[in-house]
Formats: C-alpha cells, sequence, structure tokens
C-alpha cells in the first residue's frame, strides 16, 4: 500500500512559504511546506484554527502568493508569474469547495446560474442545449433534480446548498478539487451525505481532494494519507491508517485525545492531552520533516528521531503481539 | 431522581412564528423538568426548534413569535407570563444566562474586554467599579486567560476565537447564574479549544454549582457533558434519558439514525449511514409521528396517530409506537449496536483512536 513509486504525483508543494504583514511585521503563516498528492488520492489537512490550512488551499489556487518555494501541478509550476493559457487550465483543474455554503453562493442568482458560472466565465459549452445538458448532468449528479434549477440558495437547506457548492465544481470538470471544510456547517446527517458523495466522485471520476479539516474522526473515515499541522509547519504525514496506529508526533497525539466519542461512559473518564509546546525539550539542532518509515514522515531533530524510533519500534511490536 | 429539587419546569410549550399571512408551529407541545445542577443536553438536527425552545426560557424570541401554549415555572413564577423587560429583570442575564455560537455576535468589537465583563457585575451586583475590575481579573483568570490583568484593557480582535470564547462565558458566569444555557457554545471551534471549553464549563459548574443546558448536534459533544439528554425532532422531544440510556438503549428510530451517522463509526470504503429526505415543514398540521416520511421502520400508525410517552424506565421515556406491546418487535441497527464495546474496542490499545497517556 505505501508503494508510491507508481503513483503519479499530481500537484506538490516544494519548500512552500507564505508570510502575511501583521502590524508592521512579517508573520509566516505557512512555513516550509513540502507535500505530494498523488492522482486518485484524498490528501488531508489537519490541524487547530489558525494553523495555516485556508493558507495552503488559497495558494494552492494561486490566490496567496508564495514568499519561498513553488506548487508544482502535473509537472509544471503554477506559482508566481506563469502564461495567461496556464492560468485558464489552472483556474479550470482545481475547483474549490467552501465551509459556509451559503457564502459561496450568489443568493441573488439562480441555482442555473450558479452551477453555469463558470462554464460561462471559460466557455466551455457548444451551444444553450449543450449548456443545459451540463447543468442537469451535474445537479443529477449531486442527487439534485433539474427542476430546483429556477429555484434561489436561500430556497435550500444546508446540505442541499452543499451539494449546489460541489455541482459547481464538478461541472468544470476539474481534476483536484480543494475542499475547505465542506461540512462544518452542516448536521451530522447532512456531514455524512456530502461526505459520501465526495467518496463517489473519486471513485468514478478519479477525482482528487485536498480535504481540509480540524476534526480526524470525519478525516479518518475520508483519507488516504493525512497531513498534521500546527503553527503553520507540518508535524508529520502519513498514510491514514499509519497516523491512526503510530501516532509520533505530540501535536498528532493531542489532536487525537480530543476526538469527541458518542460513548458517555468512556467520554467522562478521557483525559485531554493537551499540546503546549513551551513545556517540550527543544534542545538540539534545527528539526527537520524526515521519514521514518516509508511514506510516514514526522518533524523532528536527530535527537527527537532517535526517540520516536525508539516509540514506533515499541509501538510495532505491540501491534504484531495484538494481531496475534 | 424524583426526590432531585426540580429548578425550572416547562409544560405543554408551543411556540408558533408569523411568517407573512402564515403561521409555522415552531414547538409542539414539549414538556421539560430541569434538575438544580444537572447537565441536559438538547440534540437534533438542524431546524428542529432547540434555539427557540431555550429561548422562551429568557422571553428572547423574535418578535414574531409567541408562546402560544404552555406553562414555564422557575421559582415560582410562570416566565410565559413576563412581557416587559422589567418583568424579565433579575431573571434574564442574571439568573438564566446564555452563551451563544458565535462569540463575536455577544462581543462588542469597538469596546475593551474588560469595560464588557465589568459592566454585567456591576449592573447586576450594584458593586463599585473597582470591585467590579476586580472580580472581572478573577473570573478572567478562572476561566483560563493567563495575564488577565494585563489583557483587561485589549479588544476583541486581539483574542483568538477560543480565547473569545471564553470571555463570553466569563460574562456569562459573572452574574452567579442559577441556570446557563449553552446554545452550540463550540461548534465555530475547533476540536482542540473546543475540549478545552468543555472542560472548563464543567470545572466551573462544579465550583459554582448551577444547571447547564446543552445545546448541539455534536453526539460525542452530548456523550462528554451531559448526565441527561433529550433529542428533538420536528419541534418535540421524541426521547430523553440519561445519556448512557440516551447511547446505548436508544429507542426512537430517530436517535438510532441520529447515532448511526457519525464519521466515528464509519468504515473506510463504504457509505456512511445518512437520513433520506428532508424535515416536515412546520406550517401543516403534523399528522402522525413526524418523523415517519423518512423512518425506514415507520409503522402504518406512525402516519395517523401521534405516539405518546412510553416508559421505558424511570429516568427514560420515548415517543414512539414501536414501544407499544402491540407493536412487531425491531431490533436497532447494527451500527449503534453493542455501541460501548465498539467505541470501548476503538479507544484501547490497537484500536484506531487509542491515545497513549503521557507519562
Ligand atoms: N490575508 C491575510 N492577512 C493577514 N493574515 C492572514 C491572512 N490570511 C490568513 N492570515 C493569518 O494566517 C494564519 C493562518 O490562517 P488560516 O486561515 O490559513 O488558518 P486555518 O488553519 O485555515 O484556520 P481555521 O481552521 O480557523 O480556518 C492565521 O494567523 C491568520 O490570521
Ligand atoms: N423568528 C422566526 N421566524 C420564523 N421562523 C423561525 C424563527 N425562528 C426560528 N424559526 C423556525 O423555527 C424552527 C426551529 O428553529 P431553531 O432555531 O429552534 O432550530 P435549531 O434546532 O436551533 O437549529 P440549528 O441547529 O440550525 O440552530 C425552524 O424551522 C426555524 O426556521
Ligand atoms: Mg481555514
Ligand atoms: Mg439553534
Amino acid at each position: 500500500m505505501s508503494n508510491s513509486s507508481n503513483k503519479e504525483v499530481l500537484l506538490s508543494l516544494k519548500g512552500v512559504d507564505i508570510s502575511f504583514a501583521k502590524d508592521g511585521k512579517k508573520f509566516r503563516a505557512v512555513k516550509n511546506a513540502n507535500f505530494d498528492i498523488y492522482r486518485g488520492e484524498t490528501f488531508s489537512l489537519v490541524g487547530e484554527s489558525g494553523s495555516g490550512k485556508t493558507t495552503i488551499g488559497r495558494a494552492i489556487m494561486r490566490i496567496n502568493p508564495l514568499s519561498a518555494g513553488e506548487i508544482i501541478f502535473k509537472g509544471k509550476r503554477i506559482s508566481g508569474k506563469i502564461s495567461k493559457e496556464e492560468d485558464m487550465d489552472v483556474i479550470r483543474s482545481i475547483q474549490m469547495i467552501f465551509q459556509d455554503p451559503a457564502a459561496s453562493l450568489n443568493e441573488r442568482a439562480t441555482i442555473e446560474y450558479c452551477v453555469s458560472e463558470g462554464l460561462y466565465n471559460f466557455h466551455l459549452y457548444k451551444d444553450e442545449e449543450d449548456r443545459i445538458a451540463k447543468v442537469d448532468a451535474a445537479l443529477e449528479s449531486v442527487g439534485l433534480l433539474p427542476e430546483h434549477k429556477s429555484r434561489y440558495p436561500h430556497e435550500f437547506s444546508g446540505g442541499q446548498r452543499q451539494r449546489v457548492g460541489i455541482a459547481r465544481a464538478m461541472i468544470m470538470e476539474p481534476e483536484l478539487i480543494v475542499a475547505d471544510e465542506p461540512i462544518s456547517a452542516l448536521d451530522v446527517s447532512i456531514r455524512a451525505q456530502v461526505l459520501n458523495l465526495m467518496n463517489k466522485f473519486k471513485e468514478e471520476k478519479g477525482l482528487t481532494y485536498l480535504f481540509i479539516a480540524h476534526d480526524l474522526s470525519v478525516v479518518r473515515f475520508i483519507s488516504d494519507r493525512i497531513a498534521v499541522i500546527h503553527l503553520g509547519r507540518i508535524v508529520e504525514i502519513a498514510e491514514t491508517e499509519d497516523l491512526f496506529k503510530y501516532p509520533l508526533h505530540p501535536y498528532t497525539i493531542s489532536l487525537l485525545s480530543a476526538v469527541p466519542m458518542p460513548d458517555p461512559i468512556i467520554e467522562k473518564q478521557k483525559d485531554l492531552v493537551v499540546y503546549d509546546e513551551s513545556k517540550r525539550d527543544l534542545s538540539g539542532p534545527k528539526p527537520i520533516l524526515q521519514e521514518i518509515r516509508p511514506g510516514h514522515f514526522v518533524f523532528a531533530n536527530d535527537r527527537e528521531m532517535a526517540e520516536y524510533e525508539v516509540k514506533l519500534q515499541q509501538m510495532e511490536k505491540e501491534r504484531a503481539e495484538l494481531d496475534k | 431522581m424524583s426526590e432531585r429539587k426540580i429548578i425550572l419546569s416547562a409544560k405543554d410549550i408551543e411556540v408558533k412564528f408569523r411568517v407573512r399571512d402564515n403561521y409555522l408551529t415552531a414547538i409542539r407541545n414539549v414538556s421539560l423538568d430541569l434538575y438544580d445542577g444537572e447537565t441536559f443536553a438538547i440534540v437534533g438536527e438542524s431546524g428542529s426548534g432547540k434555539s427557540v425552545f431555550t429561548k422562551t426560557f429568557t422571553g428572547m424570541l423574535e418578535s414574531n413569535g409567541e408562546i402560544s401554549n404552555g406553562s414555564i415555572m422557575f421559582e415560582g413564577k410562570d416566565l410565559t407570563k413576563l412581557v416587559t423587560d422589567k418583568d424579565w429583570e433579575g431573571i434574564r442575564g442574571k439568573k438564566i444566562s446564555t452563551i451563544f455560537q458565535d462569540p463575536m455576535t455577544s462581543l462588542n468589537p469597538i469596546r475593551t474586554i474588560g469595560s464588557q465583563i465589568t459592566e454585567v457585575i456591576i449592573k447586576h451586583q450594584g458593586v463599585s467599579a473597582e470591585e467590579a475590575k476586580a472580580q472581572a481579573v478573577e473570573i478572567m483568570e478562572k476561566v483560563g486567560i493567563k495575564n488577565a490583568a494585563n489583557r483587561f484593557d485589549e479588544y476583541p480582535f486581539q483574542y483568538s476565537g477560543g480565547m473569545r470564547q471564553r470571555i463570553v462565558i466569563a460574562i456569562a458566569l459573572s452574574c452567579h447564574p442559577e441556570i446557563l444555557i449553552c446554545d452550540e457554545p463550540t461548534t465555530a471551534l475547533d476540536v482542540t479549544i473546543q475540549a478545552q471549553i468543555l472542560q472548563l464549563i464543567k470545572e466551573l459548574q462544579r465550583d459554582l454549582k448551577f444547571t447547564t443546558v446543552y445545546i448541539t448536534h455534536d453526539l460525542g459533544v452530548v456523550a462528554n457533558v451531559a448526565d441527561r439528554v433529550g433529542v428533538m425532532y420536528g419541534g418535540q422531544i421524541i426521547e430523553y434519558g440519561t445519556a448512557e440510556e440516551i447511547f446505548f438503549d436508544p429507542q426512537h428510530p430517530y436517535t438510532w439514525a441520529l447515532l448511526s451517522s457519525l464519521p466515528q463509526l464509519g468504515e473506510k470504503g463504504q457509505d456512511l449511514y445518512y437520513i433520506t429526505g428532508t424535515p416536515p415543514s412546520l406550517y401543516n398540521k403534523i399528522l402522525g409521528d413526524a418523523f415517519a416520511p423518512r423512518n425506514k421502520y415507520a409503522l402504518k400508525i406512525d402516519f395517523v396517530e401521534e405516539p405518546p410517552f412510553f416508559k421505558v424506565s424511570d429516568t427514560h421515556y420515548a415517543k414512539t409506537w414501536l414501544l407499544d406491546p402491540r407493536a412487531p418487535k425491531v431490533e436497532k441497527p447494527e451500527v449503534i449496536n453493542n455501541l460501548h464495546e465498539k467505541i470501548e474496542k476503538m479507544t484501547s490499545k490497537g484500536g484506531a483512536f487509542y491515545v497513549e497517556q503521557q507519562q
């Protein structure tokens, strides 16, 4: 499973830094981010509020400029200056779904217009008949009906609006979708609906996702691989199963402990693991993101690496015992 | 349970809203007794009436709404009879206090944090400005703001989302309420901060001994905080019981559906369970069990006659015809069978959500 050599890298971040000016000072919102997203996978970015998840998503969408590094899409650099043609291609191939379905739709436009907007902007239809056929197909693919076309966003439930947002992205036939907390604002049951829908497109169309969230329980269900980000720094990357079986970085562990479990007995005796960087031993050389097992990366210096190695071997031994 | 003191008792509450020339019934004959010192959680999907129901406890319905039936007894008074702000004085924001989802809407962006807390203290306790400041700093520290004295004169935008929510909690608690209503206090926050805020409210409740009502659609949060749980659907409480009863022995198919759709229970590569169809329209009279059209376990009678509450235990009641002795025996869905055993497995060594305790 972790043999990544035969997978096609669709998107890659290389040494990406993103800074903002804050109170006259430079503020590094994203610090030296490095990761690859393979075609056809769901790659998730988890971390607490303000950790830089949206900033990364917006950089991929070419909205936030980088202050260092580059972003490569299908082998070509898409960060910084690119030709108009390439720009058009990227805008089409990478679509975004937003957290708040209401805010991302024009309240005064009909559903038909909302879904057609990208087609209009890029003249991606032969004639009216073709455009309508495309809109109908996109609506159908998210479980909405052609008769919904003449309605307005406010006449839909939250889950339906989010599905309109997905239809709007899907009609562009993108290769990558950046889904920025697409379900955080939704009800538990509607969440389930939207997650299922995203999985369906992945299977049927080989779509690739960058999924942004702060809740590991959702991320576990939907992702192939997960990157954990803390204060702009990616601290751990692993395949989903590995991250849950062998979490190494203390911040990953604190995120794991914060997942609320639907069980009053267990929840009430649970101890929170609060991550406090100031209480950690940060001595030794500067840490970097290092591969500790194939596909499993952790942000550490050599001293920490040695500690993680001991811990990991211990966990692997215990796992082997359990599996017997 | 019966010996415990009831602090608030809502009976047969009905709430209607006027929308253009129409009326919609948001709350349909809901009764609830709150016990002194308990934590009661209300869960249910968006639009089921959680906020509207609890807004009646503080007379905060929007002006197009009215309590068209029922009574709410609190300290010998019927709260449904209170009208003017003067009537509510000493109760709303004092004895019964509410924390809302978005801390930004409850804080004034252009006034300092400190002045917003002291204002409430002065208003409700009539103490001097100096005394109020001392109390404010103390409560800021209590809700976990480090360096409270130094941060007293800062503005809301200088605080993070989690810290702002702590301030809202500080304000709500600064008048020592008897009942604290938390309307989705953590949905806008990320899981780590959410967990800390929940812990904070619990600790404060232990110290200050108030009753808490939690409103949320996150069952994980409910499991963490609640002594008792009420499940709302279509403007009614359709099941209530202790947290253990609701999670481990749920009776209403809607409660089953809610539990089944949790992502924690999802198997990778398989679809998550979700509730099909849409919630009932509140404009029309609802016949029978409101959940029936979306319920695959619905009986014929569910479409014509509203079920009464059936008793499951002294503390557990559910409004479903499935509990009628004449009903066919129906098992709850497999995903939520033996829920405790399943979650225990997930959270112990070798399970997906096992967390090693730090040394
Ligand atoms: N345009 C901007 N100007 C200045 N600072 C910004 C800008 N955009 C983001 N930031 C800052 O960068 C940091 C990362 O923000 P970002 O929105 O990426 O966080 P996030 O991980 O998406 O958080 P959330 O879970 O709350 O959405 C924050 O400190 C934020 O205040
Ligand atoms: N002022 C109002 N005018 C008309 N209808 C209203 C008004 N306030 C609430 N409602 C309706 O009453 C019903 C119950 O709303 P309520 O806000 O209590 O839902 P809720 O369970 O709190 O949902 P959520 O989880 O989305 O907060 C909804 O159908 C809502 O649209
Ligand atoms: Mg964000
Ligand atoms: Mg509400």
